[in-house]
């Protein structure tokens, strides 16, 4: 029998507001354990939150972009469990009255483009951080937990997708659109392995052709790209061993290892939760009119979709409009650079190729590479004028990235400047002729092979800084 | 009256600016009186001695200065120990909380040190406001000034014991389902559950928090409108605060009750209640009648069913405010194996039976396809009775009930009897489902010389004409009666 992978995520977003959900407290990731608190936030006895405005807005934002409906009136709900990072064991989310419902999401997987349902975005608090101690980080032996706040009351957009998936690599593509959407609306910096983006993932087999869903499990901590598509190829490929031996799928929730590359189970439908949602009784509903909802939907910026469409049209490969039209840093240097001059493929090809393998391998994101739109211009233009070789151009990036300045300055410090002057490059190419005669017989004798070696020995009596093209053109004009 | 311990706030207010006295004078007074009364009826859990010593010289330096910000200038104050103090130990009567000391100030407590008031001490409750006896505390109960034989109502006993003994000239208290009025019927005084909304809950610790409410307890009416101006009004840290304007509560004290019609409603009087408590409360009706008032009978046929609804929301609620009671922060805290063992271990250790059943029932009520049968229900039936009021108000201005079916009952009386002690709520619980007003006002005493309360109940904002009506009834009942505790022979 064939299977239909069905696949839906639920994908948690913080948003990045100055204070948090409930309180004036700041957002900042970076302060020391437990400074950004107050008794709102520490969730201390006799303490109220107070809904932050902005957070509102911001959600409306992510929702209008995903194309949802607004609701007029939503209400804040109670989930109700026990943790020890939880400061009031209950988390203040929304439940039944969500405020966007029913939008969706057009996902192109090599050319197919699909539409995904959002079946609701709505806002809660996040949780404080818990760091336990030993016995690899579980709470289950760890010999003590810590415990930071900080991180306490968050905001926290939820986004959930219908189950509308039908692949891991669909599935990831959902994904870095979706990413590309909150980056581009500039609500969240969307870290995947810092967390301030996350997604659980539930995934189902079918039989080909069926309209029911099978058993779903949810697959729970991935945190990139990568790791999701594994685990999700993982989590199919263990369902369909299952269902081929005759075996039943299990409702569970599943823990995916990354160093492992499997999945372990955590819970089963009998251990899951009973959150008993309750509508949050500290607080009083939202209520959007239409002139805020209008005056939100007014400003949104243009979206991946929109932008990647208009590089298409401008010629753009599809690889290279994912990345500048997903990335707003990408996208920024891009349309710095092509204003600059610079042909829109080639600084494209940049991009997607050197810069990223570059910062790649240094760790580093777009915005603390140095790397600028004019500075890339600068770079292509004198990769195209025939100043710097492919290879020259390279270590120029990489002095950029090291903080060493300009294109032009790091070539010539760096000694990368090619020759391609004729009338430099004339005197070299004839003493090369004159030296070896053997070739110069065979190139006249039109054995094209010999011109390489030609050009190689110019190359070695320059230096490596002669242009090869501007040589080659010598050579052939002798050959004439 | 010999003792400044037994002063109203507007008597005390005008001797202080009179020179009278001092603040710290007063402070004394309410000391010896408590020094007396303690023993006997464990009205306070804590006395911040040096807390209100500080507050009372830095009154008598304003009262100097003559920077007055108000009546309760230099008025010793007391506050259930479910309101957050700075730095003051706030244990909701509760082993869970032993030794907490929050690191903040609620709003009203905020208010009352802005106004001059002096925090005298935190009174004894009903661990964390849930009972009506206040025999559900960690730290022992308090018994009633009139007869330390019975109890002084509940939750917020020790503020009604306190006010009625002269061991505090004014008290707040929450009102979650009869909480301030009940005790203050029982106890002879003055106590006002006012508008949800009204007073700020930031800081205070909730029970149920769609019906819980800040309001005082004191010994007049006037005191209770001076009590309620110091610390109502908007609060933007309170998300269900009221945002309008504090309505005026003081310009009709004097207007009487000509031309007003007195709602009297069927199903809080006659069944059920105590005869002599509803002779004291039919001869108030008919003072009023006599006063000009118009007496209406009104019916809210709903109220049948507002105990088994409020025994529905407000455990629900509870259930989950009181859920961060866990031993990983603060208060009690139990070794486990595991954290789920050291948190319920905690849990079973840390709250008395009656917390633990309400958090069981709650538990129960929200959970996965029993909700709706049981807290959707109920919220079924609040909407119920907010209708049954609204119909009820297009025919009267104010509602008129006993407070309690009873006069105060010995120690222990219903103690093995959960509903028994339930149904001590049964006309008070109503005004919390609806989030309006109401004020218990004494009226009379039954044949053991214990207080009755009339209870007047109004719709939402409706303080004014509810204060109205109750000045009027305090002039008539002319309730002189002292709590035996709170007369001089016993200092």
């Amino acid at each position: 029998m064939t299977w239909e992978t069905v696949i839906g995520i639920e994908t948690h977003v913080e948003l990045t507001t100055a204070s948090k959900m409930f309180c004036g407290c700041p957002v900042d990731f970076g302060a020391p354990p437990n400074t950004n608190v107050c008794p709102v936030c520490l969730g201390l006895p006799g303490a109220l939150p107070v809904v932050n405005g902005r957070a509102v807005e911001y959600a409306m934002t992510i929702g209008l972009a995903l194309n949802c409906s607004i609701a007029p009136h939503s209400v804040f709900a109670r989930k109700n469990y026990f943790y020890p990072d939880m400061p009031k064991n209950y988390q203040i989310s929304q439940y039944d009255e969500p405020l966007c419902v029913a939008g969706h999401l057009d996902v192109d997987t090599d050319g197919e483009v699909a539409r995904i349902g959002i079946t609701r975005v709505h806002m809660e608090e996040d949780t404080g951080k818990s760091t336990h101690v030993g016995d690899g980080g579980r709470i289950q032996a760890a010999s003590h937990s810590l415990l930071d706040f900080n991180r306490a009351g968050v905001p926290l957009m939820e986004i959930v997708s219908e189950p509308d998936l039908r692949s891991p690599e669909q599935a990831r593509a959902f994904v870095a659109e979706l990413r590309g959407v909150i980056l581009r609306l500039g609500v969240s910096d969307a870290k995947l392995e810092e967390g301030s983006m996350r997604f659980d993932a539930n995934v189902s087999l079918r039989p080909s052709g069926s309209t029911e869903f099978g058993t779903k499990v949810e697959v729970k901590n991935m945190n990139s790209l990568r790791s999701l598509q594994r685990a999700l190829e993982h989590e199919v490929e263990r369902q369909q061993a299952l269902l081929d031996a005759g075996e039943p799928v299990v409702q569970e929730t599943r823990h995916w290892n990354e160093d492992a590359g499997t999945t372990s189970g955590m819970r089963s439908k009998e251990e899951a939760f009973d959150y008993r949602y309750f509508p949050e009784p500290d607080l009083v509903p939202v209520e959007v009119d239409d002139a805020w909802r209008e005056r939100v939907a007014g400003a949104l910026p243009e979206l991946p979709a929109q932008a990647r469409a208009r590089y298409a049209s401008a010629g753009l490969d599809p690889v290279a409009a994912d990345l500048v039209s997903r990335d707003p840093a990408a996208g920024t240097i891009f349309e710095e650079a092509t204003a600059a001059g610079a042909d829109a493929q080639t600084v494209a090809n940049w991009l997607t190729g050197e810069v990223t393998a570059l910062l790649r391998r240094q760790d580093l994101s777009l915005e603390q590479s140095g790397v600028t739109g004019a500075g890339l211009a600068e770079l292509a233009e004198m990769v195209d004028d025939g100043r710097l070789s492919a290879s020259a151009a390279k270590e120029v990036l990489a002095g950029v990235v090291a903080g060493e300045g300009n294109p032009e300055s790091i070539a010539a410090e760096r000694d990368l400047i090619q020759v391609s002057d004729v009338s430099a490059l004339e005197p070299v190419v004839e003493e090369v002729l004159a030296a070896n005669p053997d070739a110069v017989a065979k190139l006249h004798e039109g054995d094209g092979k010999v011109i390489g070696f030609l050009i190689g020995q110019v190359m070695r009596a320059t230096g490596g800084k002669a242009d090869p093209a501007a040589v080659t053109a010598i050579l052939r004009g002798k050959s004439a | 009256m010999s003792d400044l311990a037994d002063l109203s706030v507007g008597g005390a207010a005008a001797g202080l600016r009179a020179g009278e006295f001092t603040a710290v004078e007063l402070l004394e007074a309410v000391h010896r009186r408590a020094a007396v009364t303690e023993a006997e009826l464990h009205a306070y859990l804590t006395i911040d001695r040096d807390g209100a010593a500080r507050a009372a010289v830095a009154a008598d330096s304003a009262l100097r200065a003559a920077d007055d910000p108000g009546p309760l200038l230099g008025i010793p104050v007391a506050l259930k120990d479910n309101m957050v103090t700075r730095g003051v130990e706030t244990t909701c009567s509760s082993k869970i909380l032993s030794g907490y000391r929050p690191p903040y100030d609620g709003t009203a407590v905020s208010r009352l040190r802005a106004g001059g008031a002096v925090i005298f001490g935190k009174t004894n409750l009903d661990e964390f406001a849930m009972g009506s006896s206040t025999e559900n505390s960690a730290y022992g109960p308090t018994r009633n000034p009139w007869d330390p034989e019975r109890v002084p109502g509940g939750s917020s006993g020790g503020s009604a014991a306190a006010v009625a003994a002269g061991s505090a000239m004014i008290a707040y208290g929450s009102d979650t389902g009869g909480s301030i009025r009940q005790p203050a019927a029982l106890c002879g005084i003055v106590g006002v559950k006012p508008t949800y909304g009204l007073v700020s809950r930031y800081g205070l610790i909730a029970f149920a928090s769609s019906l819980d409410q800040i309001g005082p307890l004191t010994r007049t009416v006037e005191d209770a409108v001076a009590a309620l101006e110091v610390v109502g009004g908007h609060d933007p840290a309170d998300s269900t605060s009221y945002p309008g304007s504090f309505p005026d509560m003081r310009s009709g004290l004097e207007a009487g009750v000509s031309g007003l019609r007195i709602g009297v409603v069927a199903e809080l009087n006659g069944a059920g209640i105590d005869p002599a408590v509803q002779a004291a409360v039919d001869e108030t009706v008919a003072g009023l009648e006599r006063a000009g008032a118009t007496v209406v009978p009104v019916s809210l046929p709903s109220v049948a069913y507002a105990l088994s609804a409020y025994y529905l929301i407000a455990p629900a609620e509870c259930s989950a405010n009181l859920a961060r009671f866990d031993g990983v922060r603060y208060g009690l805290r139990r070794h486990g194996e595991t954290v789920e063992e050291m948190m319920s271990t905690t849990r079973g250790e840390g709250f008395g039976p009656e917390v633990t059943r309400r958090i069981l029932l709650g538990t129960y009520a929200l959970s996965a396809g029993y909700y709706d049968a049981f807290y959707g229900q109920a919220q079924r039936v609040r909407t119920l009775i907010i209708q049954d009021f609204a119909d009820a108000y297009e025919q009267a201005d104010v509602l008129v009930s006993p407070t309690s079916p009873t006069t105060a009952f010995p120690l222990g009386a219903r103690t093995e009897d959960p509903l028994s002690m339930y149904l001590s709520d049964v006309c008070t619980i109503p005004s919390n489902m609806s989030g309006d007003p109401a004020i218990s006002v004494p009226v009379g005493v039954d044949e053991n010389g214990l207080p009755v309360g009339f209870q007047i109940m109004a719709p939402a904002l409706g303080e004014p004409v509810m204060m109205r009506v109750a000045a009027e009834v305090e002039r008539q009942a002319g309730f002189t009666a002292r709590a035996r505790l709170a007369t001089s022979e016993v200092g």
